[in-house]
Order: structure tokens, then C-alpha cells, then sequence
């Protein structure tokens, strides 16, 4: 009940936490299932319609409800504490964030028991996902699961945003936070711009497919170009909400273990920026064969090339912070070096893409997807494993085990690299993407089957990783407040869970690595900027929880025309808004004689 | 961090922005008015794509009728005006007046809605419907998103105006006041867009 209810965000990090993860084994089972089909020619392990709703499905997950969640799971969990906040600018919405994701997920997923699943791929591409190709209920299934999830995803960006300008510390200027915070801000920017395209995208697709509009509908005027625009529009800042977190986690990491000073922060941070900047110039290099013309293509081409030297400063920033570190080959710290090359080798590839005439050999073939896979997996889920193994003592006080981190590492890693670099080649050759079977004897053979050995090894290192959860579980919790004991931002000068009201007093900033520059000074204690008071907390609520539910019902009635159904669910979420505008909530006070007491999580 | 320091009868200057929670509140509202303000252009942008696209159905040049949507126009920016008024009242706290003008606003806001159903009853008539082209389904969803704000914002300022008639004008109504006033103008300044592109050019630009 505690966990239905509560408005702290360090819950609400651990429950995006177990949700994520909840998600990232379904995503990777689909996954998996997909290497098991491609493994050998004509293959028939699974149909030609199951495949289609594989590959959509594993795309949707991992993206929204796998990737998504992990990385707000750390947000929630480290945001406030780094910038020395008492909680996030909103409690009630970062509630209200999480459940509504949580359904809209769960809609999306319940898709496999109605029996009628997603299939028109990820970017659900009309007119494949229009009507007349999809007239089961399958795409309602993704269009109105990711809608809720959306308002989910948006109320989380507005969130971070307000609390990163406004709850800062005394002294932390923003030229002195934390690269991690930094991220964050930025990629909740591009969230909050780059949703709503989305939002519309989606709205109009619903329309179309349950109120016979005529957005994406070419006989009667109706134009499917537009639906990659506006796909498009959404979906490259959203590559992009998704890597600069990342960036930040590999930043505070390599940092850390390298004991060291981050390298060039001012251009870390502009870089970063720029990066979120050019997100939003490029999104038509998604859209290069479509006959946007050579002028247009063009341009794309050259903005999307000019991200790779922000990209650039951030890598050799990275290398110059380990050069003459004295490095700590911790999990945390192994993930974020694999994480450098096997990124720069995405960006390589990345570059290539973005060669519009080049583009047209590449285009829909096996080399795009090893390309996205070299930046998400191998930069994204590098970066969120480095990120979970670095905080994992400071979300639940107790320290993963290094052995079984490092097996993580190394089947991961390894597993990885044979999935995917292999795919280039499939794809140079010409495989295309999005197929479920191809002829033997056409050179694909053996590296397909490399390929689905290598997904294995990375199924063995998440299960590797999830072991070492247990395992942990079962251990005291002692880790320290400076679990690392060369932490440098404020998160390492509280309790290891931290208390409900995260500091008892608010800490006055001195100067970058705030936590770091005090040690340095022989001191054991952030001088604190406030004297011990009564410490105001929100109280917690379920109505986020009912109004989501709400969503829920709602989602279902107008997907299967039981407009009745819609309504009440609609009135239900819409009722709790008037509720809690109309009932006062003053929230409680902490006493400072009730702030030793027990350290909650 | 506590919400009572100012509420023993003396309200500072700008109680909107009294408490950290209030100028949070405001942030927020700001920053989810840049969200929004992608979604319309997003749908502004469908439909400039596909405003030409009429299929069997009438064209904006037949259907549209300026004087009543300009009378639309001036009701909407004349709500925009007694919101401005609402919140000097706020300002001056002379909580009766501003209760007064936030009341005018709605009554306006609904005037307009009334003319706004009155217009797409018309259309229907003259065959322009939901489904009739891309054009149509276009141009309902937009203007039809802004009528769902305009409505959405009456019942806010609703709820608003029975809070501060329950608790009072203290520095936890004030930003809500303020806020509901800021997303006022907001719709108002959509709907200069709407009157621009949508009707100005569907009349007279094509």
C-alpha cells in the first residue's frame, strides 16, 4: 500500500526500477526469439505474422517501457540528492508519471493476450498501420498504450526541468552542476518539445484508425509522408532523450573511478547542448529515400554529420579524464570504458548513414540495424548498467557484487559485439531488415548464427545481473554514505539508502564536485546553509494511481467502441483532478527531534 | 518551505509567487506551455500539408464566413483582457473584483464555444464532416483541440474560483489564480494563430 501511494522519489526510482526491468526481460525475450528465427535459413520457428509482431513489440518496449523507465529510475533516484533538494519539484506528477507509464505499458503488453499484437513495426508507418492493412486491433494496442505512456514520459521531463532550475542548492550554479544533472535538464528539454509531436502523431493516427479520418488516408487526400514527419520529428530527439543521459552517467563514472576531475566540463556541457540543438535539425535523414529531393537531402545530410563533433569533444573529454587517472576497474567503471569505443564505432556508422547517396544502399538493410544497435545497446545500456551497478549502493545501501558484476560485463559485452558487428556485414551484403526468413546459401548463413549465439551471451549477462540483485538482496545493508569513498557530488555526503527528507539540512556549494572540494579540504561534512528545522514533506496520495487506472479503462472502451466505457474512464481521471483541487493537502512537518530516527529507503 | 508563513492576513505584493511550491508551479506551467506549444504547431502543420486536399467535399473558401468567426475572435481576446483584470485585482488584492472578472472570462469563454458549436453545425450542413477529406478531418482536429482547451479552461477557472471562494486569496490560491490566467492567454494566442492561417488564409490566401 505504501508503494501504491507514495510521492517520494526515491520510491518512485525504484519502482520505474523494477517496472524497467520488468520490461527489458520482456523486450530481450522477444529479442531473443527473433536471433532463434533468424538463426538458419528458412527457418519456422515462429510465423510470419508472430515475427511481425516481434519485432514491433521488442522495438515499442525497449524504447518506451524498457530504456525509458531504467533511465528515469536513475533520475528519480539521484536528481534531487545531486543537487541537494529536499524532493522534485513536483511529487504528486512524478507520481502520477510513473502510473500513468506503468498502464499504458501494460495495455500495450496485454496486446499479446487479446491475441491481436502491434505489427507495423516500430515507427508504425502508415498506411501499413492505417485501416485498410491493420484492421485488427493490434495498432489500437500501440497507439493508445504509448499515448498513455507519453503523458507519463512529459509529466517526468516538465518535472526535472522545474526541479533542476528552481531547487538547486545555495551555490550551485549551473556551471557547477553535476554532468549527470546536466544531462538530465537537457534531455528533459527535449522531451518536453519533442513528445507532443508524437502526442498529435498518435491522436491522428487514432483518429484515423477509430473515427475514419482522413490524416494518413491517401484516397481522400490524406498524405503518409506526413506521418514520417511528424514520426520523425518526435523520433530523432528521442534518440537523443535517450543517449545524453547516458553521456552524463559516463561522465560521473569515469570521473569518479578515475579519481579525477572531470576533463573540459564547459565544453562537456555545451557539446551536450549543442548535441540536444542539432536533435531537432535532423530528423529527415530518417527520410532520405522518401524523395524529398536532393536539396533537402543534403542539408540533412550535413547536420546530421555536424553531431559528430560535439559527439567528438565528448569522447576525447572522456579519454582525457582516465589519462593518468589512477583507475578503478570497478563493474560500474568497466561498463563506462566499453562504452567509449563501442559508441564511437555507432557513431562511425552513424556518419556513413548520413551520406544520403550512400544512404540508399544502406537503407532498410541489416547495417541500420546494427547501427542503432551499437548506439542504444551499446551506448545506452552500457551506459545504464554503468549507471545501476554506480548508484545501486546509494538507492538501497547495500553494494552488488564485483564478481558477478564483472561476469555481467564481460558476457554482456562480448555477447554484444557478436550480435551486432556481424549485422554489418549481413547488411552490406544486403539482408534486408524486417524479414523473417531468407535462402540459404546466399552468404548469410554462419553470420546469422554468430549473431544469435552472441544475443545468448547478452541474455546470460542480464540474467548474470538480475542473480546478483538476489543475491545482494539477502546482505545487510551496510554500505557507506561515500559508498565509493571517491564520490564527488553531493548524493555521497548523506546516508547510503538516504533518509525520507534526503539532507537534514540543505548543504551550501563551495564549488564544482562540491563533495570532492570539501574532502580535499580535510573536511568530513558538507557545511550546511540551514540551521536544523522542521522539514516540510508532501503527503502521499492514491488518487495517481486511480487516475491512471482511469486512463486504462478509458484506453480499452475507446479501442473496442464501447464509448460508455471510454467515458467513465475518462470521468474517473478527470473526477480525481476535481478532487484534489477541491480537497486541501497541506502535506506534514519532520521535527528535527523525529530526524534521527531510522533511515527509510 | 512552509506554505503558512504569509497566510495571517497580509498577503505580500505578488502572493502568486510567495512560496517555493508557487514558483514551481509557475516554472512548470511555463515549461508545459512549450510542450503545448509544439503540439499545436504539430497539428498546425498538418494541417497547412493538407488543407488543399478537399476530396468531393467544400472548400475553406466556400464554408468559411469571417463575421462570425471575427466576433469569435474579439470575444476571445476580449476574455483575454478581464483575465488581465483578474489578476491586477489579485495584485491589489481586492478579492471580489477579481472573482467578478475571472466570472466575465468564463461567460465569454462559453460565448465563444456556443459560437464555436454553431459554426461546425453549419459546416455539417453543407456537407463538410469529419470524414469528408483530408482537409476537413485536418481542420476539425485543430480547431477542434483548441475548442477542447477553451473548455477545459472554463471548468479550471471554475474549480479556481470555488477554491478561493472556500479558502480564501492566500498564497496557495494566488498562483493558481495566476496560472489559470496565463493558460487563458495561451488559448487566446493559439486562436490568433487559428484566425491567421486556418481562416484568414483559407479565405483569402489560397
Amino acid at each position: 500500500m505504501d508503494w501504491l501511494t507514495t510521492v517520494d522519489h526515491k520510491k518512485i526510482g525504484i519502482l520505474y526500477l523494477i517496472a524497467g526491468l520488468f520490461f527489458f526481460l520482456i523486450g530481450g525475450l522477444e529479442a531473443i526469439l527473433i536471433r532463434v528465427q533468424l538463426m538458419k535459413p528458412m527457418n519456422d520457428v515462429v510465423s510470419s505474422d508472430t515475427f511481425n509482431e516481434l519485432i514491433t513489440m521488442h522495438g515499442t518496449t525497449m524504447i518506451f517501457l524498457a530504456a525509458m523507465p531504467l533511465l528515469f529510475a536513475l533520475m528519480n533516484a539521484v536528481i534531487p540528492l545531486q543537487i541537494g533538494a529536499r524532493d522534485v519539484a513536483f511529487p504528486f506528477l512524478n507520481s502520477l508519471g510513473f502510473w500513468t507509464f506503468f498502464f499504458g505499458g501494460l495495455l500495450l503488453n496485454l496486446s499479446w493476450f487479446a491475441g491481436t499484437v502491434p505489427d507495423a513495426g516500430w515507427t508504425s508507418y502508415v498506411p501499413l498501420a492505417g485501416p485498410n492493412y491493420s484492421s485488427g486491433h493490434g495498432v489500437d494496442y500501440y497507439v493508445i498504450g504509448l499515448q498513455i505512456a507519453g503523458i507519463g514520459t512529459l509529466l517526468g521531463g516538465i518535472n526535472f526541468m522545474a526541479t533542476i532550475i528552481n531547487m538547486r542548492a545555495p551555490g550551485l550554479s549551473f556551471m557547477r552542476l553535476p554532468m549527470f544533472t546536466w544531462a538530465i535538464f537537457i534531455t528533459s528539454a527535449l522531451i518536453v518539445f519533442a513528445f507532443p509531436a508524437l502526442t498529435v502523431g498518435l491522436v491522428a493516427l487514432m483518429f484515423d484508425r477509430l473515427f475514419q479520418a482522413n490524416f494518413f488516408e491517401v484516397g481522400n487526400g490524406g498524405s503518409g509522408v506526413l506521418w514520417e514527419h511528424i514520426f520523425w520529428v518526435f523520433g530523432h530527439p528521442e534518440v537523443y532523450i535517450l543517449i545524453v543521459p547516458a553521456f552524463g552517467i559516463i561522465s560521473e563514472v569515469v570521473s569518479t573511478f578515475s579519481r579525477k576531475r572531470l576533463f573540459g566540463y564547459s565544453s562537456m556541457v555545451f557539446a551536450t547542448v549543442l548535441i540536444a540543438f542539432l536533435g531537432f535539425m535532423v530528423w529527415a535523414h530518417h527520410m532520405f529515400t522518401t524523395g524529398l529531393g536532393p536539396v533537402a537531402n543534403g542539408l540533412f545530410s550535413i547536420a546530421t554529420m555536424l553531431i559528430a563533433v560535439p559527439t567528438g569533444v565528448k569522447i576525447f573529454n572522456w579519454l582525457f579524464t582516465l589519462w593518468g587517472g589512477s583507475i578503478k576497474f570497478t563493474t560500474a567503471n568497466l561498463f563506462a570504458i566499453g562504452f567509449i569505443p563501442t559508441f564511437v564505432m555507432g557513431g562511425v556508422t552513424g556518419v556513413m548513414l548520413a551520406s544520403a547517396p550512400a544512404d540508399y544502399q544502406y537503407h532498410d538493410t541489416y547495417f541500420v540495424v546494427a547501427h542503432f544497435h551499437y548506439v542504444i545497446v551499446g551506448g545506452l545500456i552500457f551506459g545504464i548498467f554503468a549507471g545501476m551497478h554506480y548508484w545501486w549502493p546509494k538507492m538501497f545501501g547495500r553494494m552488488l557484487n564485483e564478481t558477478i558484476g564483472k561476469i555481467t560485463f564481460w558476457t554482456f559485452f562480448i555477447g554484444f559485439h557478436l550480435t551486432f558487428f556481424i549485422q554489418h556485414f549481413l547488411g552490406l551484403l544486403g539482408m534486408p531488415r524486417r524479414v523473417y526468413t531468407y535462402l540459404g546459401g546466399q552468404g548469410y548463413d554462419d553470420m546469422n548464427l554468430i549473431s544469435t549465439i552472441g544475443a545468448f551471451f547478452m541474455g546470460i549477462g542480464t540474467i548474470a545481473f538480475l542473480l546478483n540483485i538476489f543475491i545482494t538482496w539477502a546482505k545487510p545493508r551496510n554500505a557507506a554514505a561515500d559508498a565509493w569513498e571517491d564520490g564527488r557530488s553531493l548524493e555521497w555526503t548523506i546516508p547510503s539508502p538516504p533518509p525520507e527528507y534526503n539532507f537534514k539540512q540543505v548543504p551550501l556549494v563551495r564549488g564544482y564536485d562540491a563533495w570532492w572540494k570539501e574532502k580535499m579540504e580535510g573536511k568530513t561534512a558538507m557545511t550546511p546553509s540551514e540551521p536544523v528545522g522542521s522539514i516540510h514533506m508532501p503527503s502521499p496520495s492514491i488518487l495517481p494511481l486511480i487516475m491512471s487506472i482511469g486512463l486504462f479503462i478509458a484506453g480499452f472502451g475507446f479501442m473496442y467502441d464501447r464509448l460508455i466505457i471510454g467515458g467513465i474512464g475518462l470521468a474517473i481521471t478527470l473526477g480525481c483532478m476535481v478532487v484534489r483541487s477541491l480537497i486541501d493537502d497541506h502535506g506534514f512537518h519532520i521535527e528535527p527531534e523525529d530526524q534521527d530516527e531510522g533511515v527509510k529507503a | 518551505m512552509s506554505s503558512h508563513d504569509h497566510t495571517d492576513g497580509k498577503l505580500p505584493h505578488e502572493p502568486e509567487k510567495a512560496t517555493l511550491e508557487a514558483r514551481n508551479k509557475i516554472l512548470g506551467f511555463w515549461i508545459f506551455l512549450g510542450a503545448e506549444t509544439v503540439l499545436f504547431g504539430t497539428l498546425f502543420a498538418a494541417y497547412l500539408a493538407l488543407r488543399h486536399n478537399i476530396g468531393d467535399g467544400p472548400s475553406s473558401e466556400e464554408l468559411f464566413q469571417l463575421p462570425m468567426v471575427f466576433a469569435a475572435t474579439m470575444l476571445l481576446l476580449t476574455s483575454s483582457l478581464t483575465s488581465v483584470f483578474a489578476v491586477q485585482a489579485l495584485h491589489h488584492h481586492n478579492k471580489k473584483s477579481m472573482l467578478g472578472w475571472l466570472i466575465v472570462t468564463i461567460v465569454l469563454g462559453l460565448v465563444f464555444l456556443g459560437l464555436e458549436i454553431y459554426e461546425f453545425r453549419e459546416y455539417l450542413h453543407e456537407g463538410h464532416g469529419f470524414t469528408t477529406s483530408a482537409f476537413s478531418s485536418s481542420f476539425y482536429t485543430l480547431v477542434g483541440f483548441h475548442g477542447a482547451h477553451v473548455a477545459f479552461g472554463v471548468v479550471w477557472i471554475a474549480l479556481v474560483i470555488g477554491q478561493v471562494l472556500k479558502k480564501g486569496l492566500t498564497v496557495v490560491t494566488a498562483p493558481k489564480v495566476y496560472i489559470s490566467a496565463i493558460y487563458w492567454h495561451f488559448i487566446d494566442v493559439v486562436w490568433v494563430f487559428i484566425f491567421t492561417v486556418v481562416y484568414l488564409m483559407g479565405k483569402v490566401a489560397v
